[in-house]
């Protein structure tokens, strides 16, 4: 499967478009992991354990969308975007969304 | 020394202040040293904005890449930031934090690309995502997410 956030291919043709997928997730975050980050927000740094949770959930909202593409029989999902959004404090939804094609 | 009991929250608030200030400042100067040094080693790999790969770039393997960092703020720009949002202005604290997370996350996207052989990343967006929010008691940071599709002389990728 090929992402590419493009709305083409470099050198190849779209034989078919099937239209929008999409994944998602809603994440929380750890109570432990937090008290960690709190120390955290005092001194300043990075928040390893947010980047990590953040990015898994992107993984998996990506996963998700890469699943419904294959289930319509592509082979590609071009011009893929992200969003994320917070759901309420300490949970955030991440989004994946972009267009099912069949590439020649 | 019953004065201090006596205002004890003034006290730690101080305190906190002071180690946020001298810790935040390390760790931000440690944090650009390594972004300058890092930037300098990745310079290769371009970065682009536009929608399509330059024409000349005929057949190549794409792939989408991303990067993406959470950077937390310290006491001293916390207090900092909290007094600019009574008498307006420029929050020069955040603007270093989010210049810091916003360069880190295109470093790791590049280095992706870089990792995949390719010199050329394209279409690159950014979405910044206030992690905490206005509530009280959580943690405060803003991540910066940059993604793009890497474009590799046909071959690589």
């Amino acid at each position: 499967m090929l992402l590419s956030n493009l709305e083409l291919v470099p050198g190849r043709r779209v034989v078919k478009h099937l239209g929008l997928v999409q994944g998602s997730t809603v994440r929380a975050k750890h109570v432990g992991k937090d008290l960690f980050a709190g120390l955290k927000n005092i001194v300043g740094g990075e928040l390893k354990a947010y980047t990590e949770l953040l990015q898994e959930s992107r993984e998996e909202a990506t996963q998700r969308m890469v699943k419904q593409a294959e289930a319509a029989g592509a082979n590609a999902v071009l011009n893929v975007r992200f969003a994320t959004s917070s759901i309420t404090t300490g949970a955030a939804e991440i989004f994946a969304y972009g267009t099912a094609v069949v590439l020649e | 020394m019953q004065a201090l009991f006596e205002n004890l929250d003034l006290v730690l608030f101080a305190a906190l202040f002071v180690v946020g200030y001298f810790a935040g400042r390390w760790n931000e100067r440690r944090h650009y040293a390594s972004i300058r040094r890092r930037e300098k080693d990745l310079a290769g790999v371009l970065v682009f904005s536009n929608r399509f790969p330059p024409a000349a770039s005929g057949r190549a393997a794409t792939r989408l890449v991303a990067g993406s960092a959470v950077i937390s703020e310290d006491y001293f720009k916390g207090a900092l930031a909290a007094l600019y949002s009574i008498f307006g202005g420029r929050v020069r604290s955040y603007e270093s934090l989010i210049d810091r997370a916003r360069r880190e996350a295109v470093l790791r996207m590049k280095a992706e690309a870089h990792g995949l052989g390719a010199s050329m990343i394209v279409n690159v967006k950014f979405q910044t995502f206030a992690i905490g929010g206005r509530s009280q008691n959580s943690v405060k940071g803003v991540e910066v997410l940059a993604y793009g599709t890497a474009v590799a002389p046909a071959g690589g990728a």
